[in-house]
């Protein structure tokens, strides 16, 4: 009885290594092959039948890259565009978040009804307003022009307002009695208890802004204030057949995020399926 | 009392300010915006004219935008290619992330490892992802031709033949989104009572029975939740459009979000270009509608 459960088991760990291989090899070929096009010479990028393995290690592609693209400064605004959006976003979700959840005020079921429905508004739909009101302001190609936003991200008080209910009174009750602020109290007592859902909402949000595309797009067109991914689709645009350079700035892009998110993984508590709620 | 209620409300109104400016500036103002401009003819991006009553008095023209959006082949060819692009991507979608959130689900030696493998392209930004795999579709040179034709499949031209194109979109969307989605179903298998599982083995029930008659009824809320958020989104379509085909072959990917984009900013016609997002709002409005009163009937909330 025993034996046959173990091999049973023995039989049940193989299937997972032979399905989780076969997964795991579909979702690695696309990136494979994006490292070693990145790594291969221009011959070796245009040779029939295709390299598997390189013969030839360059990194003459980067070098190209960053020659023929200002991508150095796109590195730099993406990096100052999404901790700013992300720092501005966490600071803005949280005091809206203490606001519905802790502070009874008349109307706040109601007011936390009118900010989830703009939930249903698919951003593309205000695209061309919004738009023409930032070029108005004369924020095209400025920082600002992408960073506002970050003002309203219903996901996140949405998310902070389900945690912030679950915080019982008594601490703030307490707080008061001793005199606190609500300032006080959100800084001192409901941030501390709030840090590993707002870690996996910072890695959420930078994530988000670093890959956004469609805004940025718009509002950035001046290659030297562009952020990776509209460089990148203008790479892709300008050097329609060079892969290589191409492969280059998408590992680029991609390593920042994977370290991000490999870094912060310990310390939030399931910002994975955090990530889940996000309309 | 009542002083202490003002006091709150005072508080509150702190609080809330900065998110309130957003809302104003990013959502409410611009929605109702881009519906008043769906009525004009409009055609320039030097948006403050847009504030004086003779802007209005000289482009104002009734619903002619949305008669001639709706009599336009184009728009229906648009949503045509979306409901192409969801025939295949939702179940492919659906599949391959339950199988990744079964494997995921049994903690095992190497479990961790292929939990952040399949999330990398979740990571990877659409952009990305897109130049990646027009490479990967290449005809002649790409990787994903030379293995088909290791197991003796002729590939076709993917993103240059107007009838696989969608498909090749398909492929990197199931790509990209199969991590994102797998960890959401992984969720939901963590929260299914073990006790179910062993009542079916006692009655005999094979492991694919059970995942049937078990994890299946018990998911159904987050397969629903699923359907819901990957069927809006199927409507965003667009990075991938933009980078992989830029709407091509022949206009046989185009979409709507990418029309309003062409509209908006190649063809400066924001009056039409609005009433088109005004559409893609309705649309997506009447989904969230329907799948909430669907919900009710065939959702197990008891998992």
């Amino acid at each position: 009885m025993r034996n046959k459960m173990r091999s049973n088991k023995t039989l049940s760990n193989l299937w997972f290594y032979v399905f989780a291989g076969g997964v795991g090899f579909l979702i690695v070929i696309p990136l494979y092959w994006m490292i070693i096009t990145a790594l291969k010479t221009q011959t070796a990028i245009f040779t029939y039948p295709i390299e598997w393995f390189p013969k030839e290690f360059t990194l003459q592609n980067f070098v190209d890259l960053f020659a023929r693209f200002p991508f150095g400064k796109v590195l730099r605004n993406s990096a100052i565009v999404s901790v700013s959006y992300s720092v501005i976003s966490i600071v803005t979700c949280s005091m809206a978040a203490f606001a519905f959840a802790k502070i009874p005020f008349r109307g706040s079921e109601a007011l936390l009804k009118v900010y989830l429905a703009t939930l249903m508004i698919p951003f593309q739909s205000t695209l061309i307003p919004l738009f023409m009101l930032f070029n108005s302001a004369g924020l095209s190609n400025t920082y600002g022009s992408v960073i506002i936003p970050s003002l309203f991200r219903v996901f996140g008080i949405f998310l902070l307002v389900q945690h912030m209910r679950t915080i019982p009174d008594d601490y703030i009750d307490a707080a008061r009695i001793d005199g606190a602020s609500y300032f006080t109290i959100l800084w001192k007592v409901i941030l501390p208890l709030s840090l590993p859902i707002i870690a996996g909402y910072a890695v959420i949000t930078f994530m988000d802004a670093w890959n956004d595309y469609l805004w940025p797009l718009v509002m950035l067109t001046k290659p030297e204030m562009m952020t990776v991914p509209v460089a990148l689709g203008m790479v892709n645009g300008q050097f329609e057949r060079n892969f290589g350079v191409q492969m280059a700035g998408s590992l680029i892009s991609i390593v920042p995020v994977v370290l991000i998110y490999l870094a912060a993984q310990s310390k939030m508590k399931d910002g994975l399926t955090l990530g889940g709620i996000k309309g | 009392m009542r002083k202490n209620r003002n006091n709150h409300a005072l508080a509150a109104s702190v609080f809330l300010a900065p998110s309130m400016v957003g809302f104003l500036l990013i959502a409410a103002i611009p929605f109702a915006l881009s519906f008043a401009i769906s009525f004009t003819s409009w055609s320039g991006i030097k948006g403050l004219e847009i504030f004086s009553p003779s802007f209005w008095q000289s482009n104002f023209i009734g619903l002619e935008n949305y008669s001639k959006i709706l009599k336009s082949k184009e728009f229906w060819v648009s949503l045509l290619h979306v409901g192409q692009y969801m025939v295949l991507y939702i179940p492919l979608m659906l599949v391959s992330s339950l199988g990744i959130a079964v494997l995921l689900n049994k903690p095992r030696k190497g479990t961790a490892f292929f939990r952040l493998l399949f999330y990398i392209p979740v990571l990877t930004s659409w952009v990305a992802g897109a130049i990646i795999w027009k490479w990967v579709l290449d005809p002649q040179y790409g990787i994903l031709n030379d293995i088909l034709a290791r197991v003796g499949i002729a590939g076709p031209a993917w993103l240059q033949d107007p009838k696989w194109a969608m498909f090749g979109i398909v492929l990197a969307s199931v790509w990209k989104d199969m991590g994102f989605y797998g960890l959401i179903f992984l969720g939901g298998l963590k929260n299914i009572n073990p006790i179910y599982y062993e009542a079916a083995h006692l009655d005999g029930a094979g492991r694919f029975q059970s995942f049937l008659k078990i994890t299946l009824p018990m998911l159904t809320p987050m397969v629903f939740f699923v359907l819901i958020i990957s069927l809006i989104n199927s409507f965003m379509l667009f990075p991938q459009v933009m980078i992989m085909t830029e709407a091509g072959p022949a206009g046989a990917t185009q979409v709507i979000v990418e029309r309003i984009y062409k509209y908006g900013f190649s063809y400066y016609k924001m009056g039409y270009a609005s009433a088109l997002s005004w559409l893609l709002f309705v649309i997506v409005f009447l989904f969230t509608f329907l799948q909430q009163k669907l919900q009710k009937k065939w959702v197990n909330y008891d998992a």
